[in-house]
């Protein structure tokens, strides 16, 4: 554990230049903040789930600010699949040193010893063992009774139903059909030994907000969100990205370089990248303004089969 | 917006003011209720897909899902908002979905309610936080039980702006006579629940007239504003009119020398030098800083997330409320409130909830006095709530409560109540006025009000004879020139 020493002192900082939030994302980020702290005073164990992406990155931008000018009181978590890029890895572990952190990082034993991959057993065995098994192992390790989450409800269409406390039984199943109500901003945090709570701080949210908060709040994001050359094949309708010794070509299969980048991050097997000209954050955004298609197109685990994401949040999946 | 506020013809044209001059970036959060298969889920997908907020591959997906659904050639617009497989097999909304929209001129947040009484639980979850109810009826059916169940909720609730959308109205050959007998009987039952803005739309969610392309072409009796115009002009309620509130969610003490109290503005504004009181304590303070994580701030406003830093060393935990001196909430040990009931098992008179309101947990005791019936509108004596009730009930506690009207704020009126045994939500409830401990008096009757400089009243109030009834007296804390000018009024 680290010691907290340095004081706030209001003196100290620098004269406010920062434009003021737009109405919008400034009642967004102060109901985020309510969430955060309501948690962290409810709950004895809480922890953060953190996947280094863009939505992690603005709920850790919140979770600092919820509780400054204290440190975060909770630890953070990533699943460790083994299939990140190296990019994301590099990111992660500068951010906890940045930051005074407390980050976990949990990677699936048996799957590892197993050797379980996305071009070996499938991508969505591989999903199963290596991020959904893997955090109920973590969770159920660390005891922890409730864990922050950065699903928006804009995302997906079971999403768009998780309410912002996220009841799960103790073996973390997520029941839809029997969810506590919950009515204005009063959050039900009473649970039984073993039961916890998954926290949706950025519900409210959808990619544009996430996008323009961080270009509002200068949040430092993965390179990976930022076009530049890189290897990659195109594989049923998706870029993929070549750059991995793991890699490997299948017949017929031609390795392109090209300007790419990325909208969403997980394992790089089976997270899409774009053709894309846009290295700078207002390009990113001005892109974005005109996509047709949805961030989650290039998502793999998605399109399993129909209902495939409301089946793996009912397993435990966040 | 209050064009239609005063009268109640049954055909008058809804008001077509114009825009608001500056714009309200904040979204506009509403819910859409009405009973089952009258075509919600459809309405949104419309609403959806006319505003763009269908991406390329989820059309695609939307299109191989819907098969041959309809002879319009066009993919059910339901399954864009049923996303759970058992929805989807029984083609009907169970739990409240968010969706997100926007126009050229305003964002949206809509919560898609179920129709079935059975999940009466997740209307209520939606209508809790949403500035406008859009009830949707069918054309061919009229107004029905769940749609005044549905309207008393959303009026119980606050919501003070209704959208009736007569839907499916080409299945009537658009029956001019028809909708405005429907918007006749609907603005009667609003009446009777005090709400007096109405807009009331003819419209065909599935062929998109009147939602957000117009429908004159086969409606040219109605000169109204569809659906989303009527919601890009729609206000968003305040919800408070209250002095300076803060439920305190965590005290943050990083270091010796910093102690601050966490929370988010609730009512009211606070700056640097304000004197507060924090309650249930009454220990008196003055706002020393604001901070937040970019500035120490100047003041705050009411849904700012603070840490407010006071001048003297006082005992505030989680639960406490820092409020203005002046102008401060009810306490006591027994209010009024207005309850939904939420689960199967109903409200059962004398069991002691846990009842959360805030950042304030603490054990109470509800007994129902009325529940509301719906056909009549009436409100019959009651003994028990059962689920999916409306009632009104007792509320008594073992240490003080802290709360306003919820009429005065939604932040401090409101509160949900937990079943101990099974740790559910049980309930939702607002709260209506303070009761006092004399048996048949109302709540005004019974209490004293003292208006007097603040040393003075806390004097008072320590002494022997008044500290044991200090609940029953309310003190309005003014300054010594204040409470001059107030004796020689009553002099004058």
């Amino acid at each position: 554990m680290h010691v907290h020493t340095s004081e706030f002192d209001p003196h100290s900082k620098d004269p406010i230049t920062k434009a003021p939030l737009d109405p919008h994302l400034k009642a967004l980020e102060n109901e985020a903040i309510y969430i955060f702290r309501e948690v962290a005073a409810e709950f004895e164990k809480p922890v953060m789930l953190y996947s280094i992406g863009k939505d992690s990155s603005v709920l850790l931008h919140l979770a600092r600010k919820a509780f400054f000018p204290g440190r975060v009181p909770f630890p953070l978590l990533h699943i460790d699949t083994g299939w990140k890029f190296p990019e994301m890895i590099a990111f992660r572990d500068a951010t906890a040193e940045k930051f005074d952190l407390d980050l976990i990082v949990h990677t699936n034993p048996r799957g590892k010893e197993e050797g379980i991959g996305p071009f070996t057993h499938g991508s969505a065995y591989h999903t199963d063992v290596m991020k959904t098994e893997a955090l109920r192992q973590a969770l159920d390790a660390g005891k922890y009774d409730a864990a922050f989450g950065g699903a928006r409800r804009d995302e997906e269409a079971s999403r768009a139903k998780e309410r912002i406390y996220s009841f799960r039984t103790p073996d973390h199943k997520w029941d839809p059909r029997n969810q506590r109500p919950e009515l204005w901003n009063i959050y039900n945090g009473m649970i039984r030994r073993g039961e916890s709570v998954r926290a949706f701080p950025l519900s409210n949210w959808t990619e544009v907000d996430i996008w323009r908060y961080i270009q509002a709040e200068n949040i430092e994001l993965p390179p990976l969100y930022y076009a530049k050359r890189q290897k990659y094949v195109e594989r049923d309708g998706m870029l993929m990205w070549a750059e991995d010794p793991r890699f490997e070509p299948l017949p017929g299969e031609v390795i392109q370089e090209g300007m790419l980048r990325f909208r969403t991050l997980g394992c790089w097997p089976l997270t899409g990248g774009i053709r894309s000209n846009a290295t700078t954050l207002d390009e990113v955004i001005a892109e974005l303004e005109i996509a047709t298609v949805s961030e989650r197109q290039g998502r793999a685990i998605d399109r399993d089969q129909a209902g495939s994401m409301e089946k793996k949040k009912r397993e435990g999946y966040f | 917006m209050t064009a239609v506020a005063n009268t109640a013809l049954a055909t008058e044209a809804p008001h077509t003011e114009a825009a608001p001059v500056t714009r309200d970036s904040r979204p506009l959060r509403l819910i859409t209720c009405g009973s089952v298969d009258d075509g919600k889920s459809t309405l949104i997908g419309r609403l959806l897909w006319d505003t763009k907020a269908v991406k390329e591959d989820q059309a695609a997906a939307l299109n191989r899902d819907s098969g041959s659904q309809n002879d319009l050639g066009l993919p059910d617009f339901a399954l864009l908002l049923d996303g759970l497989q058992a929805e989807r097999e029984q083609g009907i909304t169970i739990d409240v979905a968010y969706r997100y929209f926007s126009t050229d001129r305003r964002s949206f947040i809509v919560a898609d309610t179920p129709g079935h009484e059975q999940y009466t639980r997740n209307m209520a979850t939606g209508a809790s936080n949403a500035d406008l109810a859009v009830l949707l009826v069918d054309a061919r059916a009229g107004l029905l039980e769940q749609t005044r169940r549905h309207a008393t909720i959303a009026s119980l609730m606050g919501i003070k702006q209704f959208v009736l959308a007569v839907n499916k109205i080409d299945l009537t050959g658009y029956d001019r006579a028809g909708f405005e007998k429907i918007s006749h009987d609907f603005r009667e039952l609003a009446l009777t629940l005090g709400v007096r803005q109405v807009t009331a739309i003819p419209m065909s969610a599935l062929k998109g007239e009147n939602v957000v392309y117009s429908g004159a072409a086969v409606m040219p009796w109605y000169d109204g504003p569809t659906l989303v115009e009527t919601l890009e002009l729609a206000t968003l309620r305040s919800g408070q009119s209250t002095g300076f509130r803060l439920p305190v969610q965590r005290v943050s003490r990083p270091g010796e020398s910093f102690r601050g109290y966490q929370g988010t503005v609730a009512g009211g504004a606070v700056k640097p030098g304000d004197s507060v009181a924090i309650l249930p304590s009454g220990q008196v303070a003055n706002v020393k800083q604001i901070v937040t994580f970019d500035l120490v701030r100047n003041a705050a406003v009411a849904g700012d997330a603070i840490t407010l830093v006071l001048d003297r060393q006082v005992d505030v935990a989680r639960g406490d409320m820092i409020v203005s001196l002046e102008a401060q909430p009810q306490t006591g040990l027994a209010f009024d409130a207005q309850l939904v009931a939420l689960q199967p098992d109903g409200i059962v008179p004398g069991k002691r909830y846990w009842l959360k309101a805030g950042s304030r947990r603490q054990r109470v005791q509800v007994e129902p006095v009325q529940q509301l019936e719906l056909k009549s509108g009436k409100w019959l004596s009651a003994e028990s709530l059962p689920m999916n009730g409306i009632g009104k009930v007792h509320l008594a506690f073992d240490e003080t409560a802290i709360f306003d009207p919820y009429e005065q704020n939604r932040g401090t009126g409101s509160f949900i109540l937990i079943d101990p045994d099974t740790n559910n939500t049980v309930a939702g409830g607002m709260i209506t006025a303070k009761r006092t401990e004399f048996g048949g008096l109302n709540a005004h009757e019974g209490r004293v009000i003292l208006s007097l400089p603040t040393d003075l009243a806390e004097q008072l109030l320590a002494t022997e004879l008044l500290s044991a009834r200090r609940d029953e007296v309310e003190s309005r804390r003014v300054t010594t020139s204040a409470a001059r000018k107030l004796l020689d009024d009553l002099e004058g």
